[in-house]
């Protein structure tokens, strides 16, 4: 998080995105968004309309997306709003990257449970396939970043890869996640570990056992 | 009105103030970052906090949580002083121990709190975090890595200047403040935020490495560089004047300045006249003041004279002036040297009668050619608070930026007879409706018209509550103009009433912004401080004292009589202005009527009463229009460049940069370090 940055405010940035517009379908989407805001508080869509903006990069580089300088000030026009008041937001949340990112972003989770479960190796898978950090692979197809806590700790270690999260890994796993992404393919989200469907305990329950079956009171036994 | 206690002493306090009020109206001191009285409350620095009962047993912001009744506040209990500990500490992690080298050592909140409150040592001895510098523009210093993320200045600019250019990038310990894309903060106002900043990581560019504030005297004085009287401290060290900082006054600036008042300093020692000079041969060579003087007499001038006011001069030396002109015989005085030529008879007329802490309570306001952005930047500010409140602003003139919600109305003055009805609506159904005349307005005959809209509007009234409200305004741009007006340094026909007479002999009063060719048939005295327009028209100049050289009286444009004091003295050769007009009525062998300043000031206020008092003049009832007037014409604001409009910004390099920067868009590369 630390080496996030805007990138650099250049002529050829703006001549690439100085032009941003909204395709016709976004178009709607993003008035429909406006409209869910009380009047005098259009402000408020900035967030849902920064997500929008970076999806259509996204989808005009055939990336992730991202979001330009020129594109988050066509943003703050949408919304008669400051630019900077637009710039604080997106830069706030890691959600919205500010720099360009490959077609897949695989955010690895470091955070303490993924950690114990092994997060170390997934890290080792990926970077072994030739993703760095912060940075586009050669092959202009991922971009890897290590994110805190995404809420999956029953079911790590995790990646989240564009909109989808994939749990359970192991190196290997990860890999046929990654190949099948690679392929234009799309591998079932969620857990990987067959058998598996959800976050349910893997085999038998192992704690209150006793309420699989009847309602059970432990309080006896406290 | 709750009833609290605060450390045993049992206070009553306002509805809706904090609890941190409520322990400053108990006499505590309350150490605090991100709070300041003029900007919205944040609570994101945690130093002001108290134990509070009834409430959670934890300390609490005190910024932000409301005065409530029965409330129990300890501000030095165990636990408060174990939390300011803690806070302090935490602020400390990643702030420099670089004091020596910061130049707001001697006057950092971060400094004297973390004396007052903090712990003796450091606990932390991991590497601290660093932020690249932001680069501000040319009169704003930054080293962000001292920042402690109060926020002031980004609610500054947000809600003060009215000008969103400032944020806070990125998250948590890696938040960085900073302009949009570091481009140059570009209002008249951008260097407050160098006075909000409680670190050092906003300071003064200009200043950098000048002084430590321990080692300057300090001076109060009246600000000049526009009509609003602002109140300044004037630090000096030795003969040099330093820096200028604006001193609170809730009726006049409430604690701001604008750039221009606080940054034409380095101005005070550049293309100064430090030396009496006359023209020879078409040539001005240096003189003696007795060959100056000689020069003078030889013309013998009789009646055949004429004083005209310069934009910076203080009263004292207009009535020097008068009072010499006078004992010549003459009474050809005027101040309005760009050819204004309005009414002047009744002072009321071309007064700001609303005052500007009043204006900000004014429901609908009316503004007649003044971009206010330029002519008064701290008149604007009060605008932008009517309009938060709620107040309409419709402008007649040429399009500017505003701060507020604003329309405009078109830029021709003929306007005025035939204003568009959704206007002249707001204004009839506004219960504190005001109008305010700017020099574009005045220009193009306004003032008439005005004053009969304001006679239709019924501008002047009681209000509901048995108040009185006058609404009628006319915003000057000349620090000397209202004083001049009061000392009748206005002919019928503006200065043209002074060219047609051709006097002999033209005293130019640090009047730079003459048009001298009308005066070719004229001897002309300069008595002024900078080698300006005024200096290069005249055949004679006596070099004077500027503002910060000379004790003065000061009328602004809302008629407060303030005075100022001297700080340095005038360089080389240059004297005080009125001791120059005393021996120069010498030289022509004529009384005035004083020896000394005492006896001057006091010869002064005989005459004219109202200036011997600090404060708001009463100037009357305010005149009817004289039927049938009419304004006509396209108007045109009077300042195209905010930075350079007197002699003193003109010569100061800070100035000349911020013209160049950042209204001519001229790139400046940053040097590197």
């Amino acid at each position: 998080m630390a080496d996030r940055h805007l990138a650099p405010d250049t002529p050829e940035l703006r001549a690439r995105w100085g032009m941003f517009a909204w395709t016709k379908p976004n178009a709607k989407m993003a008035r429909a968004i406006i409209a869910r805001y009380p009047p005098g508080r259009q402000r408020s869509a900035v967030m849902p309309l920064l997500d929008l903006a970076q999806r259509q990069v996204g989808a005009d580089t055939n990336t992730q997306g991202w979001l330009p300088i020129p594109v988050m000030e066509f943003v703050a026009r949408e919304l008669d709003m400051p630019a900077i008041r637009v710039v604080e937001v997106a830069s706030f949340y890691t959600m919205y990257n500010l720099v360009p990112v490959g077609r897949f972003h695989v955010q690895v989770c470091g955070t303490t449970p993924c950690m114990l479960r092994g997060s170390d190796d997934i890290m080792a898978a990926c970077k072994a396939r030739g993703m760095a950090k912060g940075g586009v692979s050669a092959d202009g197809l991922w971009t890897l970043t290590e994110v805190e806590c995404m809420g999956n700790c029953a079911s790590a270690p995790m990646v989240q890869i564009n909109d989808d999260n994939y749990e359970d890994l192991t190196p290997e796993r990860l890999d046929a996640v990654l190949d099948a992404l690679a392929k234009g393919k799309t591998p079932k989200p969620g857990t990987q570990q067959p058998g598996r469907h959800t976050i349910e305990p893997i085999g038998a329950p192992t704690n209150l056992a006793a309420m699989v079956s009847a309602n059970y009171d432990y309080r006896g036994e406290w | 009105m709750p009833r609290l206690t605060v450390d045993g002493i049992s206070i009553e306090v306002p509805q809706g103030a904090t609890v941190l009020q409520a322990c400053e109206l108990a006499g505590k001191e309350i150490p605090r970052f991100c709070y300041h009285e003029r900007l919205s409350i944040a609570g994101n620095c945690r130093m002001c906090l108290v134990e509070v009962k009834p409430g959670p047993p934890k300390p609490q912001a005190s910024c932000a949580l409301p005065a409530a009744e029965g409330q129990e506040v300890r501000t030095y209990s165990a636990m408060v002083k174990a939390a300011r500990e803690g806070v302090m500490e935490f602020l400390l992690i990643n702030h420099p121990l670089d004091c020596p080298i910061c130049d707001q050592g001697g006057e950092c909140d971060l400094q004297d709190q973390s004396i007052a409150y903090g712990r003796g040592k450091t606990r932390y001895h991991e590497h601290k975090r660093a932020v690249t510098e932001k680069y501000m523009g040319p009169l704003i210093k930054t080293a962000m890595t001292r920042c402690i993320h109060c926020t002031r200045c980004v609610r500054f600019s947000e809600e003060v200047a009215g000008v969103d250019e400032i944020g806070a990038l990125y998250r948590g310990e890696t938040m960085q403040i900073t302009t949009y894309l570091e481009r140059a903060a570009k209002h008249e106002l951008s260097a407050n935020v160098i006075d909000l900043c409680p670190v050092g990581a906003l300071t003064s560019r200009p200043y950098a490495f000048e002084a430590r504030p321990w080692e300057l005297k300090k001076t109060l004085g009246i600000d000049v560089s526009d009509a609003m009287g602002a109140n300044i401290r004037i630090d000096s060290r030795g003969r040099e004047v330093l820096r200028i900082l604006p001193r609170i006054n809730d009726d006049v600036n409430e604690e701001w300045l604008s750039d221009k008042a606080r940054y034409q300093v380095d101005g005070l020692t550049a293309r100064r006249l430090d030396r009496p000079f006359v023209r020879r041969d078409g040539k001005l060579v240096a003189a003696s003041w007795d060959e100056a003087f000689a020069a003078i007499a030889a013309l013998n001038p009789g009646a055949w004279i004429a004083a005209i006011a310069g934009d910076l001069v203080d009263c004292e030396t207009m009535f020097a002036a008068k009072k010499l002109a006078n004992a010549l015989g003459s009474t050809l005085l005027e101040g309005r040297q760009t050819g204004l030529a309005y009414d002047a008879t009744n002072l009321a007329a071309v007064n700001f009668n609303t005052t500007f802490a009043g204006i900000e309570t004014a429901d609908c306001i009316l503004i007649i050619g003044s971009n206010l952005r330029t002519e008064a930047p701290l008149l604007n500010v009060r605008l932008r608070k009517a309009v938060k409140a709620g107040a309409k602003v419709f402008i007649v003139g040429p399009e500017w930026e505003t701060t507020y919600k604003a329309k405009f109305l078109g830029d021709d003055a003929a306007l005025l007879g035939d204003l568009p009805g959704k206007a002249g609506k707001a204004m009839t159904a506004a219960a504190r409706p005001a109008i305010i005349v700017g020099g574009g307005g005045l220009a193009k005959g306004a003032l008439a018209p005005a004053l009969a809209l304001a006679a239709t509007w019924g501008v002047v009234r009681t209000l509901a509550d048995g108040g009185a409200w006058n609404g009628f305004n006319v915003v000057h741009m000349a620090a000397s103009r209202m004083g001049g007006l009061m000392l009748g340094y206005a002919q019928a026909g503006g200065i043209a009433d002074v060219v047609a007479a051709k006097p002999k002999l033209v005293l130019a009063l640090g009047a730079d912004e003459v048009e001298y060719a009308k005066f070719a048939d004229s001897t002309v005295v300069y008595i002024g401080h900078h080698g300006d327009k005024g200096a290069h028209g005249a055949d004679v100049i006596l070099p004077a004292a500027a503002y910060t050289e000379k004790p003065g009286t000061y009328v602004s444009t809302e008629g407060r009589v303030q005075f100022a004091d001297k700080a340095v003295f005038a360089p080389g050769d240059a004297r005080e202005d009125w001791t120059i007009i005393r021996a120069l009525a010498d030289a022509l062998k004529v009384k005035v009527g004083f020896d000394n300043f005492a006896g001057l000031r006091a010869a002064m206020v005989a005459e004219v009463p109202a200036l011997g008092v600090e404060g708001l003049v009463d100037y009357g009832a305010l005149s009817a229009a004289p039927s049938g007037a009419a304004a006509s014409g396209r108007i045109a604001y009077p300042i195209q460049d905010f930075y350079l409009t007197n002699p003193i910004a003109r010569a100061s390099a800070t100035m000349q940069r911020c013209s160049a920067e950042l209204l001519h868009g001229v790139d400046f590369a940053e040097a590197a370090e």
